[in-house]
């Protein structure tokens, strides 16, 4: 009634293939895609820049990233926040080392840099499986977090263990330091969520995607089947990084502006993975409907119950722990795939009714 | 004898015992992971949780007084009375096993079956709720945790070295408590799994879930009697490292010193959880010692974890743990 495919013909395997096939689906995301480029940009101010709208589009960079990981290839990580700090601390260093090459490619260049590093610490993935490996992954958290804290090149020996992003714009517009507009750092994030989103997608459904997923359904009849378990994970490995590192990045220079390690400690990465869990292990969608999920929690939380009934605002935080734990407890039992299969069974029931089958 | 290595030894001495308090925690998890198969990350936040809850029952504090003054205006906050500790730790081990019943019947028998690592994520939310269901019933402030344990250095440790090598070594005197109350439980325990009908039965659904079943083992009591003993073993923890340096947030951290612990040792052996311990214990304050001033110190945060890293690339099953067998 609502929404259904009748009188949508696809004529050619391209049609057939491509990401939206049924119309209706293709124009609302043409429009999300209009919404978020057009028409944000002019009605964004400073609290739904800083508060909602950057961390989202940040933290489901990180999610996509680990959702690659975690989702679709099965290696479950805890490191997300050491490699957060990976791509944080390498834009530092290319900005401050290379000022006028454009930060658009420093962004990429830190991608590049974490990928790398997610790859070492991937190898023992060959070797040890299932929680020995995300307790392994925490070597990666704590080793990189004491390493950007101890050894003062990475911040520059500046005096304060603290890095600071220098202001860089794009087109003239600052979008780092502290004369960045809100639109621009918003469209220069949104910019980055779009382009990786659009490789994430093709890539999980490509070649590549499936023999993560023959990895994760099981990884000894993938081996037999001719799926190559070193090059599946590694890749798994370096393309999560990558992500994870980009949403690093932009999370110290656009986002935070100065940063220390303690900003990427071992609670984001636990947030993150709650985002995958929350939104739906192996799927794009889910990784932005757990993000927007657990970014607009605490912001509800605290504008509820502090600003409307007058709680103190340590009572509001403890609650969150609270509904939050109890969320991933609920979504593991009764919903395993997360928000996105929940969205999947209403788009399933809309295209049908009013008719029950 | 050289100064260095007297040092040395203090410091060796001092791992040790930091090493018997990383095995108490450890063996929390072993319990579980045997019995049931599930990795228990909550573990570390039992602790706290028991060591909060055993420091509100002593000081008479009302539960949820915090959120039940913000919700009707009153102010109340304490019942006014200061319990023995012995009766507190009672109290407490009532909570405890409260909360393993809780836990059993709302969370894990849904999640029968499921793949272990969706039970490890599952007892990370159970640590995120009970971190919140903590901080609201007893509020979140540093507390004292005060059960009458001697503390300060040991005078005659301190002498007996001066005499020897004119170097009085420094070693706490509850760090030596935790080791004999340690050394107990773990005499308990084993005793307890060999001896008893429970401990038995304990064994009987570790070795086989089907097979336990079909010779009339109850599971869902075993399940709730290992968490209930998981959380006596979190609340001697809670207590050790309560004591030590308050009750606090932090207390839930011993969750990550016990991971690499776990590792070493492998995940399912209680003497592995013990030698896991005091490797892991005395490794890293001789490496933080030796080559700690050499790369900018507070080695301690990683070098378990990189340890135990290094170890499973060779080892995947720890020291003493079972050998992994892959079926297909």
């Amino acid at each position: 009634m609502f929404y259904r495919e009748a009188g949508d013909f696809s004529t050619t395997y391209q049609e057939d293939n491509q990401t939206f096939p049924i119309k209706f689906d293709r124009y609302r995301y043409y429009f999300v895609l209009f919404v978020a480029f057009a028409v944000i940009p002019f009605i964004i101010n400073d609290y739904w820049a800083n508060a909602v709208l950057l961390p989202f589009l940040i933290y489901a960079i990180a999610a996509i990233g680990l959702n690659i990981l975690t989702g679709y290839c099965g290696q479950v990580s805890l490191g997300t926040g050491g490699f957060m700090a990976v791509g944080g601390y390498a834009i530092y260093k290319f900005m401050t080392a290379f000022p006028d090459v454009n930060v658009f490619f420093h962004v990429i260049l830190s991608g590049l840099v974490t990928a790398f590093v997610g790859v070492l610490f991937g190898l023992p993935s060959l070797r040890i499986k299932g929680f020995y490996l995300a307790v392994a992954t925490l070597a990666a958290q704590f080793f990189l977090g004491w390493l950007f804290n101890r050894v003062p090149w990475f911040y520059n020996y500046s005096a304060s263990g603290q890095i600071t992003a220098p202001e860089r714009t794009v087109f003239s517009y600052p979008v780092t330091g502290a004369n960045s507009e809100p639109w621009t750092v918003y469209l220069f994030c949104l910019v980055f969520l779009v382009i990786l989103t659009l490789i994430a997608r093709n890539l999980t459904r490509g070649a590549l995607g499936r023999s993560w997923m023959a990895i994760r359904d099981m990884d000894i009849a993938a081996e037999i089947i001719g799926v190559n378990p070193l090059k599946a994970k590694l890749t798994a490995f370096a393309i999560s990084s990558f992500f994870v590192g980009i949403s690093g990045a932009l999370y110290f220079a656009v986002y935070l502006g100065a940063a220390e390690t303690e900003a990427f400690g071992i609670t984001k990465s636990f947030n993150i993975l709650f985002m995958i869990i929350i939104g739906g292990l192996g799927s794009i969608f889910g990784s932005f409907a757990g993000a927007a999920f657990l970014v607009l929690l605490p912001v509800v939380l605290k504008n509820v119950l502090v600003a409307w009934l007058g709680w103190p605002t340590d009572l509001a935080a403890h609650l969150e722990f609270l509904i939050v734990g109890g969320l991933i407890v609920t979504f593991l039992i009764l919903e395993p795939h997360g928000l996105a299969q929940l969205w999947r069974v209403a788009k399933e029931k809309l295209r049908l009714w009013p008719f029950p089958y | 004898m050289p100064e260095q290595l007297v040092f040395a030894m203090e410091v060796f001495l001092n791992g040790l015992m930091a090493g018997v308090l990383y095995a108490l925690v450890a063996l929390g998890f072993v319990l579980i992971y045997k019995a049931s198969g599930i990795f228990n990350y909550a573990q570390g936040v039992m602790a706290l949780f028991s060591a909060m809850t055993l420091v509100g029952i002593m000081e008479g504090q009302i539960p949820f007084s915090h959120l039940t003054n913000a919700i009707f205006g009153t102010s109340i906050h304490h019942f006014g009375w200061h319990l023995p500790a012995v009766l507190a730790i009672l109290l407490t081990m009532v909570v405890m096993v409260v909360l393993a019943w809780f836990v059993q019947v709302v969370i894990f028998r849904h999640l029968v079956n499921q793949e272990p690592i969706i039970l490890f994520m599952a007892t990370i939310g159970l640590a995120y709720f009970m971190e919140g269901l903590g901080d609201l019933m007893w509020g979140s402030d540093i507390k004292k945790l005060d059960v009458g344990l001697p503390q300060g250095i040991n005078i005659w440790i301190d002498e007996t070295t001066y005499n020897i090598f004119d170097y009085g070594f420094f070693i706490d005197n509850l760090d030596i408590v935790a080791t004999v109350i340690a050394a107990i439980l773990v005499g308990v325990l084993v005793a307890f799994s060999q001896y008893t009908k429970q401990g038995r039965a304990m064994r009987a659904v570790a070795d086989d879930h089907q097979a336990a079943l079909s010779v009339g083992v109850s599971l869902s009591f075993i399940w709730v009697m290992v968490w209930s003993l998981a959380g006596f073993v979190a609340l001697v923890a809670g207590i050790m490292w309560g004591a030590k340096s308050g009750v606090q947030f932090s207390l839930s951290l011993i969750a990550l010193k016990a991971l690499p612990v776990l590792m070493l040792g492998g995940f399912t052996s209680i003497p592995g959880a013990i030698v896991g311990g005091l490797i892991i214990g005395v490794g890293e304050k001789l490496f933080e010692f030796a080559i700690g001033p050499i790369i900018g110190g507070a080695t301690e945060n990683w070098f378990a974890y990189v340890l135990a890293l290094i170890f499973l690339v060779f080892r995947p099953q720890g020291l003493f743990g079972d050998k992994i067998i892959e079926r297909v």
